[in-house]
């Protein structure tokens, strides 16, 4: 099998998350080896994903945890009262 | 993301539907971060993402008694806290309605990547700086909302596809579809900013070194896209 570029670019996510099958797997590998291009879509994507899943990027509130339990602890007092 | 369904957590569970309300406290404790960050993630706005929480917190609370355990524990979670995000989200753009904001493209149609064959990999140490951190909270808050939830659920709450799927209501084939999509939108509004605007000083090892889950630290690294990747 082989593929062009654009049926690379269709891949690329089940390429990261390891589910292509062995035929697509071993085409899609042989292309990337010989393509900068593909190569560098599939390294920004890859390093794109691994930047958002970063617990950086998501924060917390100063005091978020308080503030919650305080309003639960609000609600389960008002229905007990 | 916490294992959920565990015996301690049906425990907890069981305790707080049959009166012992306190119990809440400790049982929803692992999941303070999953319920406001899935919510931010949408809303982009720090008052109601955590005004969100809390309500989704409470909604979960008062509902504990439809919580049937067939799902687990956080994937019921998860939900309540994508519908008070869907909630926030709707009446924003009602809000919004007379204003001249064009409508979030629906993003279908082909699509092509940004090509940048001297791509180099931007250190987790770039995080420090809150420029990118904002630059990445906007590129998923503006996605497309059914690439956005998707992509939320799985690569930031690191939900699986049929945890993912349950949550939104949809098939596993769907959750793949609008993955890629909304992986590949990324792609294209982040690779050009990284690659110009993130300073990159040339010290230690690039990030993905030869695919292994470490830093330039070699600390392992945080998340758990790595964990998924290379297990």
């Amino acid at each position: 099998m082989k593929l062009e570029c654009k049926n690379v670019w269709e891949h690329i996510s089940g390429y990261l998350d390891k589910q292509l099958d062995a035929e697509l797997l071993e085409a899609v590998e042989k292309h990337l080896e010989s393509c900068e291009v593909c190569s560098a879509i599939l390294d920004s994507t890859r390093n794109i994903l691994v930047l958002t899943a970063d617990d950086r990027v998501y924060e917390l509130p100063v005091g978020y945890s308080v503030r919650l339990h305080e309003r639960i602890a609000a609600v389960i007092e008002s229905r007990q009262g | 993301m916490k294992a959920a369904a565990t015996t301690d957590e049906k425990a907890l569970i069981a305790r707080v539907v049959a009166g012992e309300s306190e119990v809440f406290h400790e049982l929803i404790r692992p999941y303070e971060r999953l319920v406001y960050v899935t919510i931010f993630a949408i809303l982009k706005n720090e008052t109601e993402a955590e005004d969100g929480a809390q309500e989704a917190m409470i909604s979960a609370f008062r509902n504990l008694k439809s919580f049937r355990g067939e799902a687990k524990f956080s994937t019921w979670l998860v939900t309540i806290a994508m519908n008070e995000a869907r909630k926030r989200l709707r009446k924003a753009k009602t809000a919004a309605e007379d204003s001249l904001d064009e409508p979030r493209d629906d993003g279908e149609g082909d699509f092509t990547p940004e090509v940048l064959t001297d791509w180099r990999e931007i250190p987790l140490a770039a995080l420090e700086r809150k420029e990118l951190r904002e630059k990445l909270q906007e590129a998923v808050a503006t996605l497309p909302q059914k690439y956005q939830e998707v992509f939320v659920l799985r690569d930031i709450e690191e939900l699986n596809q049929e945890e993912t799927a349950a949550a939104l209501g949809i098939n596993v084939t769907l959750v793949k579809v609008r993955l890629h999509r909304a992986r590949m939108m990324l792609q294209q509004v982040l690779a050009p900013y990284l690659r110009s605007e993130v300073p990159f000083r040339g010290q230690g090892k690039p990030l993905v070194d030869q695919g292994k889950p470490f830093n330039a630290q070699g600390k392992s690294v945080r998340g758990g896209f790595f964990r998924r990747w290379f297990q």
